[in-house]
């Protein structure tokens, strides 16, 4: 229900009908990633590096080959040497996450992978392959990484963004920096400065679906990939790059996609199934176990933040020092900058210097997670704001409106804002009758709040009226949540036609136009407006053979509620399944295209409001009660607007409390399962109650923001609030386990 | 003029300065006229992912028109989840 | 490596099927059977994903060995619709939005059923405990719960 805004009279945006593809979801017909089976095909798997950091000195494979049933091994020794081509060095990069050729640089790095008529085969295969390393030593986390005379991962890393460059290399690759007034005044104004130093673990994105590519290669170099990711475009373009060849040559079709939130916009599996594919003359399939999903996929960066910050008296920050470093994992890229720019962007605050590394060390690359890199630098920035409202007696929702980002306030990142939701979702917290329930014993209240960009990007999308008058839609994003009912709802409100009688579906690389990954929280943005320009495309050409039937001027015809009606009424209206069926005679099918390069993007802002209840015997945290408030713009689903801001606060739950990678001393990963990495289940949690706030996107037809991400900013530090309100203990580590907690009790007893 | 403002992370190439402003029609020359001024910037704008204009962000704003009042924002890289 | 006959009831029908000792009733359902509604999530019985019913027992198929069900009576996913009419569960994880991608779906459902069939009336804890075994990390389990509740409600004829 829109809280803010009137609702507008809409026929379909902002229902609850069941999704289009709902029915094959729950009857087990949805083919995901590691469904298809094709005939003669083979199982492939695939030879990963037991060090975080070794040269490889030689690869034997003779004993490989020589087994039964093996039909491919290949190493990075198969793939073109983008370096020596010259290539981008992102691209170089791509290609040797996905196969290692010098060095291996975590462990789970790629070195070989085989493919043989059965899996079992294909598994004893893959443990023949004989790597033999010289092991050197590694950095795990960006203190080690940052430390003097730290080992390097790559010899040739000088970190960019410091005047002057530096002249050695090191492990950071680049510095962000944003400053705006004077730190010393602002400082100087405060009447309470709070300073504090957090730590937080790499985390998984945790989808339960693991990586799943098939390839068929033909002899002729062309090749069909069928795989589950966030953007088979994507997944067409790195292969290409990989393997070294036209894109044009590569197909894919999307899988059903099991989960992804961001790490599923990488590629992994897809270029070696089309090399093993080519080598063997069969199709290939390589599944992911899960161990191999923790070890070598995702995460996204641990991190360490420092924050000082300063209010006067009556709650106005008057200034703000941040200083984070981010994991990047093997190769440069955390999402540091993301992060410097959205640290302090809930607030107008005139003083501040804002500093940032991208660190890389002997772990997995990380990959995109959930408004990649804001989360951790609002766990800090959103716990010290906490300790400045007390410290000040001010209600937390207060000092957060005191300072709250409007219409036109300078953004800590550079442009103004335009129209943004931030007030309306604090002030949605503060009417909710959760902000006044009665705490039990040990029980406690915190509040957080978060800021994402969102994004616009590439989408196309088709429209075809079928000849009964029935339409469907076609668009290249791949539904990870669904997005298919977002466009059908979009399309019939356009159209004037049932939802029921259309049919959302998301085509292969080669029956639509580009499109680019789902992610950024920019489907039903983006691709919804290529929907609804592809519908009004359709409705100008439907009004044009009205108007050719009736043998008048196509401006005295209007479209309304799905038919065409004459301005004043001399003419029986023609519905869209009367137009349909005479097509033939007014121009031939009825069908548009549209694509587009998405812009104005609308800022997505979430308030959470958490209540814990920590044993104090234990240290275990458990959360009772939980408001998540988000400005999604407009609901076009409210039911998949809900799912996104429950699901983004329960992995921010899972984050805040449970989840971490643990290493040993010689880096390798001791918790790859889903026993030891514990994400929360559903006994370790309330219902998640949810407020949408709409205030609508003015450059969106539908004044759609985007809903998929925000949501996950403020959990850490709405939890870690809470529990500073339960037993008066600020948590700055993350994960604030019981192990934590009570070592934390105990330092205070003390 | 459009008024261009330069993050910190861009003063090194700009001699400090945080904002200039430069005549010019669309992103594109406006990137132009900024290398002609400081050397070497335009390859690192070019590898900033994203431009606003105006409080709105583009993702590829070569082609974008400026004019007189506009307000241009090159920010850094960032990726979506 | 030799191959086992193995004989059982899934999904109402006598079905037989080859598989090696050491291959996984989810593996064995999957290749031989041809029903890929169960899904592989971990691999090591922690997640769900795999959840079939074996003689009316929830079990992670991923950690039972194909040759263990010889003559047992199994139900996947495939088999909770009625000659195409869907099961009050199904019905309401539609209507009530309880999936996002839809990976998990199968083993909740399943999971759901068993908790249904022993107690028709189950508190919003019991099934929050009942599927405590079943991972889902799109949804955060709000809508999922739900959808059993309104299902439960429907079955009691309420």
């Amino acid at each position: 229900m829109a809280i803010t805004e009137e609702n507008p009279g809409y026929k379909w945006v902002g229902t609850r009908p069941i999704r289009p593809d709902g029915l094959e979801k729950v009857t087990g017909k949805a083919q995901f990633g590691a469904d298809l089976m094709l005939p003669g095909m083979l199982f492939g798997k695939v030879v990963r590096s037991p060090h975080a950091h070794a040269r490889i000195v030689s690869i034997d494979t003779t004993a490989a080959e020589a087994m039964v049933g093996v039909k491919a091994v290949i190493t990075g020794s198969d793939f073109p040497d983008l370096a020596a081509n010259g290539a981008h060095a992102s691209d170089i990069d791509v290609a040797n996450n996905a196969i290692a050729r010098e060095k291996v640089l975590y462990e789970g790095h790629v070195v070989a992978a085989v493919a043989a008529t059965t899996r079992d085969q294909a598994e004893a295969a893959a443990k023949a392959v004989e790597v033999t390393y010289e092991i050197l030593p590694h950095v795990l986390t960006v203190d080690e990484a940052m430390a003097e005379g730290a080992p390097l991962l790559h010899e040739g890393m000088i970190t960019k963004g410091v005047d002057p460059a530096p002249e050695e290399p090191s492990n950071v690759a680049s510095k962000i920096l944003h400053e705006r007034g004077d730190l010393d005044q602002g400082f100087g104004e405060a009447d309470v400065v709070v300073e504090r130093e957090f730590t937080t673990k790499p985390v998984h994105q945790g989808y339960i679906e693991p990586h799943a590519a098939v390839a068929d290669a033909n002899s002729d170099g062309r090749a069909h990939i069928w795989c589950s990711s966030q953007g088979h475009f994507q997944m067409r373009a790195y292969s290409a790059t990989v393997l070294g060849v036209s894109p044009g040559t590569l197909k894919v079709t999307a899988a059903e996609i099991g989960g992804g939130f961001g790490g599923k916009t990488v590629i992994y599996l897809e270029p070696l199934a089309v090399r093993l594919s080519q080598r063997a003359g069969r199709p290939v399939k390589l599944v992911m176990d899960r161990d191999e999903v923790f070890r070598a996929t995702g995460p996204t960066s641990g991190t360490r933040i420092r924050v000082k910050m300063g209010v006067s008296q009556d709650g106005k920050i008057t200034a703000a020092e941040v200083w984070m470093a981010y994991e990047a994992g093997a190769y440069s890229g955390s999402p540091v900058g993301a992060a410097g720019m959205t640290a302090i962007a809930c607030y107008d605050i005139p003083n501040f210097v804002v500093e940032g590394y991208d660190v890389v060390c002997n772990k997995p690359r990380v990959a995109a997670y959930r408004a990649p890199g804001a989360p951790m630098a609002a766990f800090a920035v959103e716990s010290v704001l906490d300790d400045l409202a007390r410290d000040i007696g001010m209600d937390p929702i207060d000092i957060r409106l005191a300072n709250a980002a409007v219409e036109g306030t300078q953004a800590s990142y550079g442009p103004k804002f335009p129209r943004i939701g931030f007030v309306e979702t604090l002030e949605a917290i503060k009417d909710h009758p959760n902000y006044t329930a009665d705490l039990g014993p040990n029980q406690g209240r915190g509040v957080a709040a978060g800021f994402w960009f969102n994004a616009g990007m590439m989408s196309s999308a088709t429209v075809h009226i079928n000849e009964n008058g029935t339409a469907t839609v076609v668009t290249g994003s791949p539904d990870i949540g669904g997005s298919r009912q977002s466009m059908a709802l979009m399309a019939a409100e356009e159209l004037g036609i049932p939802y029921e009688s259309i049919k959302a579906v998301v085509a292969d690389t080669e029956t639509v136009g580009f499109n680019d990954v789902t992610g950024g929280s920019r489907v039903t943005l983006a691709t919804g407006a290529a929907v609804v320009d592809a519908c009004r495309l359709i409705v100008e050409d439907l009004r044009a053979r009205a108007a050719k039937t009736w043998d008048v001027e196509v401006d005295q015809v209007e479209w309304v509620d799905g038919q065409a009606q004459h301005v004043d009424g001399s003419q029986p209206p023609l519905s869209l399944s009367d137009l349909a069926a005479k097509s033939g005679r007014t121009g031939g099918p009825i069908s548009a295209n549209a694509s587009l390069n998405s812009r104005g993007v609308g800022a997505g802002f979430s308030t959470q409001l958490c209540d814990v209840e920590v044993d104090p015997e234990t240290g275990v945290t458990r959360v009772v009660r939980y408001l998540t408030a988000q400005d999604a713009g407009r609901a076009i689903s409210p039911d998949y607007v809900e799912g996104q801001m429950q699901g983004g606060v329960v992995q921010g739950i899972g984050w805040a409390l449970n989840e971490e990678y643990i290493h040993d001393q010689d880096g390798v990963m001791e918790n790859p399962s889903f026993l030891d990495y514990r994400i929360p289940v559903a006994s370790d949690l309330p219902m998640i109650d949810c407020a949408i706030v709409e205030v609508p996107n003015p450059a969106h037809p539908y004044g759609v923001r985007g809903v998929g991400e925000v949501g996950i900013v403020p959990p850490m530090a709405a939890v870690g609030n809470a529990i500073n309100d339960a037993i008066d203990v600020r948590m700055t580590d993350l994960p604030m386990s019981p192990v934590r907690i009570l070592e934390a009790l105990t330092e205070q007893s003390d | 003029m459009a008024q261009v403002h330069f993050s910190a992370g861009l003063r090194d190439l700009t001699g400090g300065l945080a904002q200039v402003e430069i005549e010019a029609t669309t992103v594109r020359r406006l990137v132009a006229a900024l290398e002609e001024k400081f050397p070497g910037i335009g390859e690192r704008l070019s590898d900033a992912s994203s431009v606003a204009i105006n409080g709105e962000i583009f993702t590829d704003a070569e082609y974008e028109p400026v004019d007189s009042d506009s307000e241009v924002h090159f920010l850094d890289i960032f990726q979506g989840g | 490596m030799a191959r086992t006959h193995i004989t059982a009831v899934v999904n109402g029908d006598e079905t037989e099927f080859l598989a090696e000792d050491g291959t996984s009733l989810l593996n064995a359902l999957r290749d031989e059977v041809g029903l890929t509604g169960a899904k592989e999530g971990c691999g090591t019985g922690d997640c769900g994903a795999c959840s079939v019913m074996i003689d009316e027992k929830v079990t992670t198929s991923c950690l039972v060995f194909a040759p263990e069900v010889q003559g047992a009576t199994i139900l996947t996913v495939e088999g909770l619709a009625d000659s195409g009419e869907l099961h009050p569960l199904q019905q309401c994880f539609l209507e009530g939005a309880a999936l996002q991608c839809g990976i998990c779906t199968p083993g909740f459902l399943i999971a759901a059923k068993a908790l249904l069939d022993k107690n028709p009336d189950p508190t919003e804890t019991e099934i929050r405990y009942a599927l405590a075994g079943n991972l889902c990390r799109c949804t955060g389990y709000d809508k999922i719960v739900r959808a059993v509740q309104e299902a439960a409600r429907e079955m009691r004829g309420q």
